[in-house]
């Protein structure tokens, strides 16, 4: 075996097939993409070389600074909003429930399983004012206070869509945390409870530390998904009213896909990244540092 | 001997792997381009139609010359339908065209300033020559040519209609509640105040799709400001900005504001809003001659055709812009491809040119850019609407019609926060002229 892994020829021939298939179809296509932020045009005109031209236009485009500050808020509230009721949901399923957590668990995770369009036609239609009332007007108007039109507003449509987003989402996290939690020996709790820790300092002092590992993983998880965020909220409000409700995911698409500016489309597209790699950077650090401390 | 075994496959192996490597990956080009090609070709023979999916009169009507007039091209080279959302209609396109693969007919781009472009690359026919060499150009009538060059820089759609545009009004509500047509726009303010008192919404408009609620601030803008309004900003001597021309913004966002539009006005698709006119719960709606076709439909018109009239939209005191010049348009037109166009695409033409016209306004009581040879009665509200085609001298276009694309695009999302009071006239305006001035 030594052998074999010790041969460079070897370990070409089993890395090669991959690597070129692996380069053909991601690293070739992200350094192309990488390449267009240099140019502008499109399938149909063609391309022309105009430096740094797409950079300065970025820098200067109210849209995306609208759409950066909406995909931020969007990550950070929805993020917190899937680990939190993840997390209690979780702590529910083990702590209360028990082992007879399972049905529950299998209906909180059933909306995770639909597709994302279904389940966008479905808020649209709860909540829609016209041409007729949807059922959270018709609740509202029953209690008196009155129907609301939710996606008339940048405010409103920002909480439909992170509702939405949460019972979406929130029964995969609350799984993957439930593992988590699982993973804790019952022996420490057991000791934690012989000296007297009972509910939140339980919970606290003890099952929180223990299960950071799988908190942080799905931080990251969490973190990625919602700063690309781009299917939901197009079947939900397609970005509006207006423009008050779109990421940069759609912003870049559109630029690229219906205003066929390629090259601009590619610059957004390079923001997003760099975005998402400097927030997991961040995650990384900040969890070494606190695995160091426990 | 082993060694030399194990020797001899480990120089051979890279090789073979990467010559299978570049097999599969050539092997998925090949694949890619036999269906380029195939598209561009027309699908084995075929007469493909890419359509919005609004637009249901013309790929119901080709497929009703299909089986009568056209079957002769029909058998050489069958009519195979496509629909895409208007929404998703550009983009489909640019994807198409630069794949070679744009389909032997297609609608065109939402704005005109796409299918300028694909023209100006060689992916759009050219129609004078087209119709020219099938000896049938005088089968379109020379005023939708002259809209369309005035549009597209060339003849390089077909004007599957051809339409004025206004407001539409229910003749009976309007009885009913003793108001007499509006010539004015302090009239039509005083009309509406007179319907949303009597319980009737006034308007019905779609914010889903926004035109038709820029279109009003377009048509405030020629009558304010004279027919040249909207050149001006595409020549850059005017500016939306331009105190003149946010008060036409203004103007409309008040008819918001009083909630004349109805509420959720945003959520309300094409479709609703018509059925909202056409169901008798709004008094008026702004709308193009191209929805004749659901006027004449008793299944969908429950307030019946003699109760459907058409007022131009009205004057504004102490403006320059006349009531008699109507906006005009070819709708959203169809082309066709240029590098799928061949003997069989060139038959299919001939054979619409021939007998669109006629059959559209026999079936669909519709006007088209087509000259029709019919002598089939038509209904009072057409030949009303064929009237005043043929006696308007000049015409106008519409608000985004010399936008590029994202304009259009900004212009049209944000015509329901306007109307529902979430943006100012003066923040809209704004953001159009943001996008114009990013040319």
């Amino acid at each position: 075996m030594n052998d074999i892994l010790g041969d460079r020829k070897a370990i070409a021939v089993l890395l090669g097939p991959a690597l070129l298939v692996y380069s053909v179809a991601m690293l070739l296509p992200v350094l192309w993409s990488l390449g267009y932020t240099l140019f502008s045009g499109n399938a149909i005109i063609g391309f022309t070389y105009v430096g740094a031209d797409n950079f300065v236009k970025l820098a200067n485009d109210p849209a995306v600074r609208q759409a950066l500050w909406f995909t931020v808020k969007y990550a950070a509230v929805v993020t917190v909003g899937q680990i939190l009721l993840g997390y209690l949901l979780a702590l529910l399923y083990v702590f209360v429930l028990k082992n007879g957590s399972s049905v529950i668990r299998t209906l909180v995770f059933f909306p995770v399983v639909l597709p994302t369009v279904a389940v966008a036609l479905l808020f649209q239609k709860m909540f829609q004012i016209a041409p007729q009332e949807g059922l959270v007007n018709s609740l509202l108007g029953a209690v008196g206070i009155g129907a609301v039109d939710w996606f008339g507003t940048a405010g409103t449509s920002f909480a439909v869509i992170v509702l939405m987003d949460l019972w979406r989402s929130m029964g995969f996290y609350a799984v993957l945390l439930y593992t988590g939690l699982l993973d804790i020996p019952e022996e420490l709790l057991e000791a934690g409870r012989l000296d007297g820790a009972t509910g939140l300092t339980l919970i606290w002092r003890i099952v929180l530390p223990l299960s950071l590992p799988v908190l942080l993983s799905s931080l990251i998880f969490s973190i990625n998904g919602t700063l690309k965020v781009f299917d939901t909220i197009v079947a939900l409000t397609g970005g509006g009213p207006g423009n008050a409700t779109t990421p940069l995911t759609l912003y870049m698409y559109q630029t690229s896909f219906n205003y066929g500016e390629y090259g601009y489309g590619s610059t957004i597209a390079l923001l997003l990244t760099v975005l998402c790699l400097l927030v997991t950077v961040f995650v990384f650090r900040s969890s070494r540092r606190d695995l160091t401390e426990a | 001997m082993a060694g030399q075994v194990r020797r001899g496959r480990s120089r051979t192996a890279p090789l073979v792997a990467a010559l299978g490597v570049s097999a599969l990956a050539l092997t998925a080009c090949g694949g890619g381009d036999s269906e380029t090609s195939g598209g561009a070709a027309g699908g084995a023979g075929s007469f493909d139609f890419l359509v919005n999916t609004e637009n249901a009169t013309v790929p119901a009507m080709l497929e009703t010359l299909s089986q009568a007039e056209c079957k002769t091209a029909d058998d050489a080279a069958p009519l195979k339908i496509e629909t895409v959302p208007q929404k998703q209609l550009d983009q489909k396109l640019q994807l198409l065209a630069g794949q070679n693969a744009l389909p032997e007919q297609f609608a065109a781009g939402s704005s005109p300033a796409l299918t300028k472009q694909l023209a100006e690359n060689g992916h759009v026919v050219d129609f004078e020559k087209a119709l020219t060499d099938l000896g049938k150009l005088d089968k379109v009538q020379p005023a939708a040519i002259a809209t369309i060059e005035s549009l597209y820089g060339g003849f390089n759609a077909l004007p599957y209609e051809y339409n004025v545009e206004g407001i539409w009004y229910n003749k009976k509500i309007f009885a009913d509640n003793g108001i007499a047509v509006p010539t004015t726009w302090d009239e039509l303010v005083a009309a509406s105040e007179k319907l949303q008192a009597a319980g009737v919404q006034p308007f019905a408009a779609s914010g889903e799709q926004g035109w038709p609620i820029t279109r009003m601030i377009s048509g405030y803008l020629f009558r304010s400001l004279g027919p040249d309004a909207m050149d001006e900003v595409a020549a850059g001597e005017a500016k939306l900005t331009d105190p003149e021309y946010v008060a036409a913004a203004q103007a409309v966002a008040d008819l918001g504001a009083k909630g004349w539009f109805g509420q959720g006005v945003g959520s309300i698709d094409y479709d609703t809003a018509m059925a909202q006119f056409l169901g008798g719960e709004t008094g008026m709606m702004y709308m193009g001659s191209w929805a004749l076709g659901n006027f004449t439909d008793p299944e969908q018109n429950q307030i019946g055709v003699e109760n459907v009239g058409f007022m131009p939209f009205p004057a504004v005191a102490g403006g320059k812009g006349s009531i008699d010049q109507l906006p005009s348009n070819v709708g959203l037109p169809m082309t066709m491809s240029e590098k799928a166009y061949d003997e069989n695409a060139g038959a299919w033409l001939g054979c619409i040119a021939d007998n669109y016209g006629s059959a559209l306004l026999e079936e669909k009581q519709s006007i088209s850019g087509f000259v029709a040879d019919s002598d089939a009665p038509v209904d009072d509200l057409t030949k009303m609407v064929q009237d005043k085609i043929a006696s308007t001298d000049e015409t106008v276009l519409w608000f985004e019609a010399h936008f590029p694309t994202k304009a259009t695009d900004t212009s049209q999302t944000n015509a329901a926060p306007l109307v529902s009071g979430t943006l100012s006239a003066q923040e809209f305006m704004e953001l159009v002229q943001t996008d114009l001035d990013a040319r």
